[in-house]
């Protein structure tokens, strides 16, 4: 009796052990996406169908493809505040150029979408070329930076649209973009699924791509081997806009109009996404299938709160408290593996 | 200072000892750190603790010093058992620890640091004169010129290495314990240092010193503790031990020569720089050749300019004027990719800051810097395959302990990092590879695999440039030596030439002058 109960002491130990072990190898995001499904199944019904995470991956692709260019902002130590009014600008300045082409060739439908698109792109990405400039050639934080870029961009915004959302798209950018499917799955998980794969291969598969993690693990060693510092971090930024600028695009087809006032809550959520995934704040860590992960379980939480009817208000409350939760767990792993050490 | 305080320390036979640190066991999830330690300090002593890197060293004086708590066993202080379950309660009985690792806050003065954590206040203001006179007198004492109002990153490593020393100061002292302090001060700071050492002897303190050199130990040692793998093995005599005899404890094995016989072939000149000038002033107007097949050695003071003068040959560090032909091409103020593609490169000497990504396996960083050649990638793409293979060829070739090259870097000891490091020499081929202090805070097992590593690369055709402060190996493994002294080349000396007294007399010669 006295041994069975020794046994399954050491048991425990040995369980408790090996989720250490876990915690240390995969930090905190496995562990909160277990407890989230178990708790939001129990808390609504419709949670765990295949319909409604078919909804969770659609409304989640969006923050899912900014996160990825904020993990590259992090993985060279900094950070893109600005990924909000990149998504905005964007948003408008397609819309406008969209809705401008359509009006003066109506029988061009798709030419329309593509200079809409372009143009898009092309404006949110000109925010990152300045971050760029900025973090890589003046040494300017990237926080004050893309702070300060976060606030020019979101006037220029405003400006071009006098805070009045833009319509006259055509139909069909709406209609393939925000709603298609191909074989059931939206055209938005498409989109995304190619630039996850294409940034995966980039960042492990290619010299450049490892340049990211050399810069932001030690910018000096990084320097002296031959790597130019400056270059990585001003594609850094460029990459990170990009991505945003590409996010801004689809969202503006979802809506069907041109907004100034959406991805307010961009930074935070994709910076949310990458600390609970696992990214170093200090640089030199991450992993793209994680931060994918990461931004699915934001959208998961939020598409739970919505089916148990939790206030969104409140929703906002409990996305800060998971934010400061990723960091005080990231900082007890270190703890932990510092323990390990020697 | 007189000479019988000295032998008071050497003959402490009737000294009660200070400190006893009575079978101390340190078990980390994993690894037994420390095993049944037992360790004593007379007060009046410099003990010396030996042995190689990631022996326990540092645990062990961690725990004298109240930052880590031992698993097992106990501490005792004049004989009385202690609990040191802080860097305070040691504190408060007088042990003060000065490690490798700075503490110290850059953006604060000196006086502010000195007294950081023990400000003197009145009804909870700052006493700022009280404090100011204080840290004047403290640093008075110990003869350490510094400006008391200067924020400390402005220092220089050795001055804020003395900042830190004089930290200890501050209250009664009773047990100092001094890791490696010599490491970046100069000659003339050492001696300050060990005079302080001598005093504090004769005041009653008790010293544990780790140190990997030679010189010191005889120098300054009394006793010495020598640990390996966590276990203690022998407590001997510094004056009558033989250093044969401390290596053989420390390694637990017989090692020959440390340094190599190294047959020297030198041929068509690959480097020659001529006049150099930096733009920060650390370079004022230096000319020097390398050949194919020779080491050539630049001794000098730390801060004589002799790691500038490499990192700006290879690009990284801004030219003013002077120019750097490399294998007749002139390549001055090319990028340090470019030099890298000409098969020069330059190894940093602070692996920590410069060197490394800690954060990274030693995979990553050992390929680091061949990224765009093969095996690692065809220019476009990575091949994770050839990119192991390459790693785990070169880590068994040196050795590396664990060999595990997926592992963070930053998990390995000191040693081993510096081996992962020196490993990038040999990702590619290179003609012309700076070694800037490769030994730096590397036991002596290791110091010699790196010194037969370099001879290798040496003999088979490579040009070294080796970058020491520790004259030993300027002295053993260079076949020419150029002595750097305030950014200049002082004095080039050619085989026999290269002596102790030879290359040290350069090293002051214009401040006698």
């Amino acid at each position: 009796m006295a041994s069975e109960a020794s046994m399954s002491a050491e048991e425990t130990i040995n369980i408790s052990d090996r989720l250490k072990r876990l915690f240390i190898r995969l930090g905190i995001l496995p562990f909160l996406l277990v407890i989230a499904v178990i708790v939001f199944s129990l808390m609504s019904d419709n949670f765990l169908t295949g319909r409604n995470l078919m909804n969770v991956l659609r409304q989640s692709v969006y923050l899912t493809i900014v996160s990825l260019g904020q993990m590259l902002a992090l993985l060279t130590g900094g950070f893109d505040l600005s990924v909000g009014t990149i998504v905005a600008l964007s948003s408008v300045v397609g819309a406008l150029a969209m809705a401008s082409t359509f009006a003066m060739m109506p029988d061009l439908v798709w030419l329309a979408i593509l200079v809409g698109f372009v143009s898009g792109v092309l404006a949110g990405t000109a925010i990152g070329v300045v971050n760029g400039i900025g973090v890589s050639l003046f040494n300017v934080s990237p926080f004050m930076m893309s702070l300060g870029m976060a606030s020019v961009g979101f006037g220029i915004a405003l400006y071009l649209t006098g805070g009045v959302p833009v319509y006259g798209m055509p139909q069909s950018f709406g209609d393939v973009f925000g709603f298609g499917t191909f074989f059931t799955i939206p055209v938005p998980v498409y989109v995304a699924a190619i630039i996850i794969l294409c940034l995966y291969l980039f960042l492990n598969w290619t010299p450049f791509g490892r340049y990211f993690y050399a810069v932001g693990g030690n910018i000096k060693a990084a320097g002296l081997s031959g790597i130019n510092t400056r270059a990585t971090l001003f594609w850094t930024y460029v990459f990170c806009a990009a991505l945003a600028a590409v996010a801004g695009m689809l969202l503006t087809a979802r809506l069907d109009t041109g907004e100034a006032n959406i991805g307010a809550s961009m930074p935070l959520e994709s910076i949310a996404a990458c600390v609970i995934a696992g990214v170093s704040l200090r640089g030199g860590v991450g992993r793209v299938e994680n931060v994918v992960l990461g931004a699915l379980f934001i959208g998961l939480v939020q598409n739970g709160m919505n089916l148990a009817r939790i206030e969104s208000y409140l929703q906002t409350v409990v996305l800060g408290a998971l934010l400061i939760l990723a960091v005080i767990a990231d900082q007890i792993r270190l703890r932990y593996v510092a323990s390990l050490k020697n | 200072m007189s000479s019988q305080d000295i032998n008071e320390g050497a003959h402490p036979r009737d000294a009660h000892p200070l400190l006893q640190a009575c079978n101390i066991s340190k078990q980390f999830p994993g690894v037994k750190a420390l095993d049944g330690v037992d360790f004593d300090l007379r007060a009046g002593e410099v003990h010396i603790l030996f042995g190689e890197n990631g022996a326990g060293k540092s645990t062990l004086i961690s725990m004298i010093a109240g930052a880590n708590t031992p698993t097992e066993g106990e501490f005792k202080f004049n004989g009385a058992p202690v609990q040191l379950n802080s860097v305070h309660e040691a504190r408060t009985l007088g042990i003060s620890a000065v490690f490798q690792e700075f503490s110290l806050i850059p953006q604060m003065s000196v006086e502010e640091n000195l007294f950081l954590g023990a400000e003197t206040t009145s009804s909870g203001i700052l006493q700022k004169g009280a404090l100011r006179r204080r840290a004047a007198e403290i640093l008075d004492d110990l003869d350490f010129q510094l400006p008391v109002n200067v924020p400390v990153d402005r220092l220089t490593r050795a001055e804020q290495q003395m900042v830190e020393i004089a930290k200890a100061f501050r209250s009664e002292l009773s047990v100092l314990i001094l890791d490696e302090p010599t490491a970046s001060l100069t000659q003339h700071e050492t001696e300050q240092l060990f005079r302080l050492i001598a005093r504090l002897k004769a005041d009653g303190v008790g010293i544990i010193y780790i140190t990997h050199r030679m010189s010191e130990i005889r120098r300054i040692g009394d006793r010495i503790t020598i640990l390996r793998d966590g276990h203690y093995i022998d407590t001997v005599d510094a004056e009558t031990t033989s250093e044969d005899e401390l290596v053989r404890l420390m390694t637990g094995r017989v090692v020959g020569q440390i340094f190599p016989t190294i047959k020297f072939d030198p041929q068509q000149t690959l480097l020659d720089v001529h006049d150099l000038k930096t733009t920060d002033n650390g370079v004022r107007g230096a000319s020097l050749t390398v050949r194919r097949g020779e080491i050539v050695g630049l001794a000098g003071l730390v801060g004589s300019g002799k790691s500038k003068f490499a990192q700006a040959c290879f690009g990284a560090r801004a030219i003013s004027s002077g120019s750097v032909t490399f294998k007749d091409d002139d390549v001055t103020g090319l990028s340090t990719r470019k030099m890298l593609d000409r098969r020069f490169l330059y190894l940093p000497s602070d692996r920590k800051n410069d060197g490394l990504m800690m954060m990274r396996p030693v995979r990553e960083n050992i390929s680091l810097t061949s990224l765009v050649s093969q095996p690692v990638s065809n220019g476009l793409f990575l091949n994770a395959t050839g990119e192991s293979r390459m790693a785990q060829s070169l880590a068994e070739r040196l050795h590396l302990a664990p060999m595990r090259i997926e592992r963070t870097i930053e998990h390995f000891s000191g040693g081993n990092q510096q081996k992962a490091m020196l490993a990038r020499s040999l990702t590619r081929e290179f003609d012309l590879i700076a070694f800037d202090e490769p030994t730096v805070g590397v036991d002596v097992g290791t110091r010699a695999a790196i010194y037969s590593f370099i001879a290798e690369l040496c003999e088979a055709g490579a040009a070294i440039l080796l970058i020491s402060s520790d004259l030993p190996e300027i002295l053993n493994l260079s076949n020419r030596a150029y002595v750097f002294y305030r950014g200049q080349v002082q004095a080039e000396l050619l085989g026999e030439e290269i002596t102790e007294e030879n290359v040290l007399k350069h090293f002051f010669e214009r401040e006698a002058a």
